[in-house]
């Protein structure tokens, strides 16, 4: 009894992209710390190296350098993977412009990062049959542009969206090989996503009294999330937006 | 085009179908496996593959995997 722990993710092979910080970084500590072997993918070699070290089972990961908006870096990642029993999507990017500023250079980068190279990624990995049956996919999507609506945030939210209707249709056409699919979504998280100086500390802190818990999360709040959607306590669950967010979208 | 690679191309379509059921023969429509997911993921590799567009009344009016071919090579040659 004392070992029992549906949560398990003993000797499952876990694909972790965005895995040099953040969110990413956090999900990668969780996992290894849960048995998973993982293979942990960025454009940040440091950032990679430096999670590496922080994990459980130092000798069992690996990790690519790779930029996911190149179809190459796509196919090269995916060429040299096995099999897997899950992934987790986590890169991500934003800039915050009211729409009357926006424009298609950024547009551009930020939809290549958030929504095509999860997308292609998934595409490929699931055309070459990588996905053994039991497999998990999990997006880092957001409650932005899914579930709340802020200021300046029309690119991302569009981004965010974006793939979480592509989540759900890779549920949907995944559900007969038992290969699931979800998202976290998550409010605002404790990471390097927004550059220091974006808010002021007082729109900061105006912010956060918008979050019934009154602090903005931690990227292990998120990453227990998705320890739970990669697992088989989940087993059942597929299209699925699992938000953590402190009460942020009961408002 | 030969019929093999077609049916290559064709099976990799399923997931759970032994390699050994697919020949020029086979009635795909009565495959346990078929559904519509893999009839439009069928259109989608003759696309792909030989840039050929199918349609739904092709697909129903085949019967085997031959028929189908037939159908593809001559849209090739169109």
């Amino acid at each position: 009894m004392i070992n029992y722990n549906p949560f398990s993710l003993q000797d499952k092979t876990i694909l972790i992209t965005g895995a040099a910080g953040g969110i990413g970084r956090a999900t990668s500590i969780e996992c290894s710390k849960l048995g998973a072997k993982l293979i942990l993918t960025d454009i940040n070699e440091e950032g990679l190296k430096k999670t590496l070290e922080l994990l459980d089972n130092n000798d069992s990961h690996c990790y690519y350098l790779a930029n996911l908006t190149q179809d190459n870096d796509i196919d090269s990642l995916v060429a040299q993977i096995d099999k897997l029993d899950g992934m987790v999507s986590n890169a991500g990017v934003t800039k915050p412009m009211p729409v009357k500023f926006i424009n298609k250079y950024d547009f551009d980068r930020i939809l290549s990062v958030n929504t095509l190279a999860p997308v292609f990624l998934t595409q490929r990995l699931l055309k070459n049959k990588k996905f053994q049956k039991g497999a998990s996919i999990v997006f880092t999507v957001s409650i932005g542009g899914v579930f709340t609506t802020a200021f300046g945030n029309a690119m991302y939210g569009a981004s965010k969206g974006a793939l979480q209707v592509f989540m759900k249709n890779v549920a949907l056409e995944s559900a007969s090989q038992s290969i699931r699919c979800n998202s976290v979504n998550p409010g605002m998280i404790n990471t390097g996503l927004l550059k220091p100086g974006t808010y002021s500390e007082e729109d900061r802190q105006k912010d956060i009294q918008t979050y019934p818990m009154k602090r903005y999360g931690e990227p292990r709040e998120v990453a227990l999330g998705v320890v739970y959607l990669l697992s088989d306590a989940s087993s059942f669950v597929t299209g699925h937006a699992l938000i953590i967010d402190g009460g942020k979208t009961l408002f | 085009m030969e019929i093999k690679e077609f049916i290559e191309h064709f099976a990799e379509q399923f997931d759970d179908t032994e390699l050994s059921e697919f020949t020029p023969e086979t009635v795909f429509h009565n495959l346990e496996e078929y559904s519509s997911l893999i009839a439009l993921s069928i259109i989608a590799m003759v696309d792909e593959e030989y840039g050929v567009a199918l349609n739904a009344n092709d697909m129903s009016s085949s019967v085997t995997i031959e028929d189908l071919f037939k159908i593809v090579k001559t849209k090739i040659n169109d």
